[in-house]
C-alpha cells in the first residue's frame, strides 16, 4: 500500500508542488493549509510522514509537531520541517518540538523526493 | 509576389487536404483544418445596416455566428435558400464564421506537384486571397486563403483597425 | 523525476498578488509614529512568503527584491530601526516593483531595471541608515552586542582564517566546540591557501576567541565578524559538520534530528544532514545570536505563543489566503458553467413555450414537471451566477494608496472612507470598474477637495474626505464616489462649454450642466496638472461604464461637494429585458432603462418644425425615435398611434422609442456578438430566445444619443 504523506503549508503553490511531486512518485498525499488543519487531518487518517511548513496561520509548524507528538499514534512518525530558516535556532526549536529533520526552502522536487525516500523509502 | 506565393504553397503542402466547394462555375478549395462543420441553412437574425452578403447571425449551440453568403459577395451562382443550401462553418482566426456556398464537392488531397502558383487571372476572388491553383484530373481548384479572406476588410466581419 | 514547475506559477502569482495587496493595505494603515509590531510582523511575513515562493519557483529577480525588503522590515520589527514615512513610500514602491516583476513573469514583458535597482538601493540605504556613523551596520551591531548588560549572551560569528602550516586543526575545532556551537561553512583542507570559514555561536568575546586561535593561526590571517554580516547567500543553506571528524560536509539544506543516515555519506549538493552531534554548551538553549537579515526573532520560549497570536493577525490581513473550505477554480470553468446554464435556461424556456400549448387537464403531470423544472433551473442559475460574484472591496482596496500618493503630491489632506466593501458584483464588472473608479477618485482629489488653507478659509476641516460607497438597489449595484470639496462650478462649466461651442444655455438644469463634464475633451481645471485636468477621461469613464451596461449620475452642491454615482447591473451574464417586435423581428430592451410604455393618442404626437416628432407625456415633450427607421426594417406599423412607445431614460435624457408591439418580459442570457462578428450600431449584444433564434439587445444609451447627434431624420416623420 502506498505510504501516506501529510503536506502542511499555507502557500498553495508550494503545497501543490509538494503534493504533485510526491504523488508522481507514488505516495498518497494529504494536504493541509495550516497547523490546525494538519492536526485535524492527521487525526482523521493514518499518516506515514509529515512535511510541515513552519510559519503558518492559526497554528504554526512547531506547535503542530508538539501536538502530534502528544498523540500516541504519532509518537514516532517522521516529521520534517520545511523552513526558510536553516539557522541553529530553528534547528534547536524543531528538534525540541520533536521533529525528525528539516528541509530548507527553496528546494526542488528532486531534493524533496530524495529526502522523503531516505525517511520512509 | 511570386516568392510569397511559393512560400504559401509550402504551407499548403503541409496540410494538403482541402474541402472543395463550388461557387457558380468555379471550384474552390480551403484547408480542411479550418472547417468546423457543414450544415444546412437556418433562418438567420438579420443585422441592421450591414452589407447585403452578410445575411445575419445564427445560434450555433449557444454561440452567435455570423453568416456570409459568398454567392452574393462574388456575384456568383443562384442566390436561393432552400433545404439544399449549404453553410460551411469555419474556424478562422479564433472566430467562428459560416459561409453559404453553392455546393460542397468533396475532400481532396493534393501533392505539392499538383499545386501551382496562381497567375494573375480573372477569378472572382482577388489574387491576394489565392494560395495557389490545384489540379486534380480535369478539375482546376482555386485554393483560397480562407483565413485571410474572412479577416479582411472586404468581408467586413471583423472590426477593422482603422474603424 | 522532473516536475514541470510552470504548472504552479499561476497559483503562485495569485498568492503574490494577495500578499502584495495585504502588504499594501497594512502599510497604508500603519501609524508611522507608533507602528504596531503585529502590523510590521505581518508585512514582514508577506514579504517573506513571497520570497519563499519566488525562490522555489525560480523567480530570482523577485527573490532579490524581497530579500532587501525583508532585511529592512526585519530591522523594523525588531525595533533596531525606527519607522519613517519615507520607508513606507519605499515599501510601497518595492511592492510595485514586485508586482511589475510578477506581471512580467506572468504575461511577458520587461521590468525597468533602473527602477528595481533604485528601489533596492533605497531599501539598502534605509537599512543602513541609523543614527550610527560610518559603517553603521557593523558598528551598530557590535556596539549593541557590547552594550548589552548580559555579556554572557551567545553571539553568532563568522570566522575566516588561514591556519599555520601543520596546525593541529582537530584540536582547534574541539576547543571551539567547547566554547559553543560550531559549524564549518567552508573547509580549507583542500585549498591553497587553506582558507576556512566557520560559524560559531558562543558566549565568548571576540578577544577570547582570538586567544583560542592564537596557537593555530597568525592574527593577521584571522577575521572574526558577526554572522549577521556574513554573505547573504548563506541564507537558505545550513552547513553542518561532525565535530569528531572535521571533514567538511556541504550542507544540502535539509537534515535529520535523529540518526537516519550518517552525515558523512551525504555529498549530494543542495542538501545534507543534521545529526545529533551538538556540543553540550549549545544544546540546552537556543542561541541568542545576532541574526542575519531575514531571520526570525525566535530566541525566547515565550515566542511560541506570540507567534501563534500574530499569525492570526496575518490571517486577517491576507484574508483571501487559502482556506480548507475554498477551492481555486479557473474562471474559464466558471464561465463554461454559466454558458451551460444559459443554454439550460433557453431549453427550459423552449420547452415551456411548447408545453404551454398543451391541454392543462390532459397533461397535468407534464405541466407540473415543467413548473418544477423552471424553479430548479432558476435556482441553479442563481447559484452559478453567485460563483462569479466578488465583493467590491477588491476594487476599493487599491484606493488608500491612490489617495495617499496623490494627496501627498498635491499637498492636500484627505481621508478616505469606504462603505459597503462587502457588496458583491460580477467579477467581470469588478475588473472593468477599476479604471473608471480610479479616474473618478483622482478627479475628486485633484478638483474636488480644496487645498487645506482654502478649506479652512471656507470654515471647513482642513482635511477633506472622500467616501467610496457601494450598495445594492434592486438588481443594480450603485457605487458612489463622494467628496466634501468645493462642488462643481455651474458658471464655469457653462462658460467652458460656450467656449467650446457646445449647445448650451443658461436655462439648463443642473443635471444637464453636470453631464457636460462628460463631453470629450472637456476640462474646467484652471491649471492643467499631470494628475488630471487635461480633459481626457471623464468621457472615457462614461463610455466604460456604459459599455458595462451602466450609467453615471452626478449630484453636486457648491461648497459642499460632489457625488458621482455609478449604477451597474449586478452581472454581465444575465439581464432582465423587455422583448419588443418590429416588422416581425424581436429585440430586447434592458429593463433598467425603461421608465414606462404607452400607446399614444394622435393628439399627443406633434411634429416639430416639420422634421422631428415629439410625444407629449404628462406635459413634457419627448423626442420620438422609430426603431424601424434606425434599423431599416420594413413594417406595416408606421404611425406611432398604431404601435407602442417605450419611454427610455439614459444619461439624464429621455426618448420615446416607437416599436410595433411589446412581446414580453424575460431574463435573457447575454451573448457576445463581437466574439465572432463585430460591434453593431445601437446593439449592445445578443441573446438566444426560447425558440432558439438570436435576438439583438438594444444599446439604449446610444439610441438616446442618436436622437441628439444625428438630428431628426431618423425620427418618425
Amino acid at each position: 500500500m502506498a505510504k501516506t504523506i501529510l503536506a502542511v503549508d499555507d502557500s498553495t503553490s508550494i503545497r501543490q508542488m509538494v503534493a504533485f511531486t510526491l504523488k508522481g512518485a507514488g505516495y498518497d498525499v494529504v494536504e493541509a493549509v495550516d497547523g490546525q488543519d494538519g492536526l485535524d487531518k492527521a487525526k482523521a487518517k493514518s499518516i506515514n510522514l509529515i512535511l510541515t511548513d513552519q510559519n503558518m496561520p492559526k497554528m504554526d509548524g512547531l506547535t503542530l509537531i508538539k501536538s502530534l507528538r502528544g498523540l500516541p499514534q504519532y509518537k514516532t512518525t517522521p516529521i520534517l520541517v520545511l523552513t526558510t530558516e536553516a539557522g541553529d535556532d530553528m534547528k534547536s526549536k524543531g528538534k525540541a518540538a520533536g521533529a525528525t529533520g528539516w528541509l530548507v526552502k527553496p528546494f526542488d522536487p528532486q531534493k524533496l523526493l530524495d529526502v522523503v525516500k531516505k525517511v520512509i523509502g | 509576389m511570386q516568392a510569397a506565393q511559393e512560400t504559401l504553397s509550402e504551407d499548403v503542402v503541409a496540410n494538403n487536404e482541402f474541402l472543395s466547394f463550388t461557387l457558380g462555375k468555379e471550384e474552390y478549395g480551403i484547408d480542411i483544418l479550418k472547417v468546423q462543420e457543414i450544415r444546412g441553412y437556418d433562418a438567420v437574425t438579420v443585422l441592421a445596416n450591414t452589407p447585403e452578403f452578410i445575411k445575419g447571425v445564427i445560434n450555433l449551440r449557444g454561440i452567435i455566428v455570423p453568416i456570409v453568403d459568398m454567392r452574393i459577395k462574388f456575384n456568383l451562382g443562384n442566390v436561393t435558400y432552400d433545404e439544399l443550401t449549404v453553410v460551411i462553418i469555419l474556424n478562422v482566426a479564433k472566430r467562428v464564421v459560416g459561409m453559404v456556398v453553392d455546393g460542397v464537392s468533396d475532400v481532396i488531397s493534393l501533392t505539392s506537384e499538383q499545386i501551382k502558383p496562381a497567375p494573375e487571372f480573372g477569378a472572382s476572388l482577388d489574387t491576394q486571397y489565392i494560395m495557389g491553383l490545384g489540379t486534380l484530373d480535369e478539375r482546376m481548384i482555386i485554393l483560397a486563403d480562407i483565413e485571410r479572406l474572412m479577416t479582411s476588410n472586404d468581408m467586413a466581419l471583423v472590426e477593422s483597425a482603422a474603424a | 523525476m522532473t516536475v514541470d514547475m510552470s504548472q504552479f506559477y499561476q497559483v503562485f502569482f495569485e498568492e503574490v498578488a494577495e500578499h502584495l495587496s495585504a502588504m499594501e493595505s497594512l502599510l497604508l494603515g500603519i501609524d508611522v509614529s507608533a507602528p504596531s509590531i503585529d502590523d510590521l510582523n505581518a508585512v514582514f511575513r508577506a514579504a517573506h512568503s513571497i520570497k519563499g515562493g519566488a525562490g522555489t519557483f525560480g523567480f530570482n529577480d523577485m527573490t532579490s527584491v524581497t530579500h532587501v525588503l525583508e532585511t529592512l522590515l526585519d530591522k523594523l520589527r525588531k525595533e533596531e530601526l525606527v519607522l519613517r514615512n519615507e520607508m513606507i513610500d519605499v515599501f510601497l514602491q518595492a511592492g510595485d516593483v514586485l508586482k511589475a516583476q510578477m506581471e512580467a513573469h506572468q504575461n511577458g514583458g520587461d521590468v525597468d531595471e533602473n527602477i528595481v535597482t533604485d528601489v533596492c538601493r533605497k531599501l539598502e540605504e534605509l537599512s543602513a541608515s541609523n543614527p550610527a556613523p560610518a559603517k553603521p551596520k557593523k558598528e551598530k551591531k557590535k556596539n549593541k552586542a557590547l552594550a548589552v548588560p548580559t555579556t554572557k549572551k551567545e553571539v553568532c560569528r563568522q570566522i575566516e582564517f588561514t591556519p599555520d602550516a601543520g596546525a593541529a586543526l582537530d584540536n582547534l575545532f574541539v576547543e571551539l566546540a567547547n566554547l559553543g556551537k560550531l559549524e564549518i561553512i567552508e573547509s580549507g583542507a583542500d585549498k591553497v591557501p587553506p582558507l576556512w570559514r566557520l560559524k560559531l555561536t558562543a558566549a565568548a568575546t571576540e578577544s577570547e576567541l582570538s586567544d583560542t586561535f592564537a596557537f593555530f593561526v597568525q592574527p593577521e590571517k584571522l577575521h572574526i565578524q558577526l554572522f549577521a554580516d556574513a554573505l547573504p547567500e548563506d541564507e537558505g543553506y545550513g552547513f553542518f559538520v561532525d565535530i569528531e571528524s572535521p571533514k567538511v560536509e556541504e550542507d544540502p539544506g535539509y537534515g535529520f534530528f535523529t540518526d537516519i543516515e550518517t552525515p558523512q555519506a551525504e555529498v549530494d549538493p543542495g542538501y545534507g544532514f543534521f545529526t545529533d552531534i551538538e556540543t553540550p554548551q549549545a544544546q540546552p538553549e537556543p542561541a541568542a545570536f545576532e541574526r542575519s537579515p531575514g531571520r526570525r526573532a525566535s530566541d525566547n520560549p515565550i515566542l511560541e505563543n506570540v507567534k501563534t497570536g500574530r499569525r492570526d493577525n496575518d490571517k486577517v490581513a491576507v484574508n483571501s489566503q487559502a482556506d480548507a473550505s475554498t477551492i481555486r477554480v479557473n474562471t474559464d470553468k466558471v464561465d463554461l458553467l454559466i454558458n451551460l446554464v444559459g443554454e439550460l435556461v433557453i431549453t427550459q424556456a423552449m420547452l415551456a413555450q411548447t408545453a404551454g400549448k398543451l391541454d392543462p387537464v390532459l397533461h397535468e403531470h407534464l405541466l407540473n414537471g415543467m413548473g418544477q423544472l423552471e424553479r430548479n433551473t432558476r435556482d441553479l442559475q442563481e447559484s452559478i451566477m453567485s460563483i462569479r460574484m466578488m465583493p467590491i472591496g477588491f476594487v476599493f482596496s487599491r484606493f488608500p494608496r491612490v489617495v495617499r500618493d496623490l494627496a501627498n503630491k498635491l499637498n492636500k489632506q484627505i481621508e478616505l472612507k469606504t462603505v459597503g466593501e462587502g457588496t458583491e458584483l460580477d467579477k467581470g464588472l469588478i475588473e472593468k470598474l477599476s479604471d473608471p473608479l480610479t479616474h473618478l477618485v483622482r478627479n475628486s482629489i485633484d478638483h474636488g477637495i480644496e487645498s487645506p488653507d482654502l478649506r479652512v478659509a471656507a470654515g471647513k476641516d482642513a482635511k477633506g474626505t472622500i467616501t467610496l460607497r457601494a450598495f445594492h438597489q434592486g438588481s443594480n449595484i450603485i457605487i458612489e464616489v463622494k467628496d466634501n470639496g468645493a462642488g462643481l462650478n455651474r458658471a464655469k462649466i457653462l462658460g467652458k462649454a460656450k467656449e467650446r461651442g457646445l449647445p448650451v444655455n443658461d436655462g439648463m438644469t443642473d443635471q444637464e450642466v453636470w453631464q457636460l463634464i462628460f463631453a470629450p475633451g472637456f476640462s474646467t481645471a484652471d491649471v492643467v496638472t499631470d494628475v488630471s485636468g487635461r480633459g481626457v477621461g471623464m468621457d472615457v469613464v462614461k463610455r466604460n461604464i456604459q459599455e458595462m451596461g451602466g450609467q453615471v449620475e452626478i449630484s453636486s452642491e457648491s461648497g459642499f461637494g460632489t457625488t458621482i454615482a455609478i449604477r451597474l447591473p449586478l452581472t454581465l451574464a444575465i439581464l432582465d429585458g423587455m422583448s419588443i417586435s418590429v416588422g416581425g423581428q424581436i429585440f430586447i430592451i434592458p429593463l433598467t432603462f425603461i421608465s414606462e410604455s404607452l400607446q399614444p393618442s394622435t393628439k399627443e404626437i406633434r411634429t416639430v418644425s416639420g422634421q422631428g416628432t415629439v410625444v407629449q407625456v404628462r406635459g413634457a415633450y419627448l423626442p420620438l425615435v422609430a426603431l424601424h427607421k434606425v434599423f431599416g426594417i420594413a413594417t406595416d406599423i408606421t404611425e406611432p398611434e398604431r404601435g407602442i412607445l417605450v419611454l427610455l431614460e439614459a444619461d439624464g435624457k429621455k426618448v420615446a422609442l416607437f416599436v410595433d408591439e411589446l412581446v414580453g418580459q424575460h431574463q435573457v442570457v447575454l451573448k457576445s456578438l463581437e466574439a465572432n462578428y463585430r460591434k453593431v450600431p445601437y446593439v449592445s449584444g445578443a441573446t438566444i430566445m426560447g425558440d432558439g433564434r438570436v435576438a439583438m439587445i438594444l444599446d439604449v444609451a446610444s439610441l438616446v444619443r442618436l436622437n441628439q447627434e444625428q438630428g431628426m431624420h431618423l425620427r418618425c416623420a
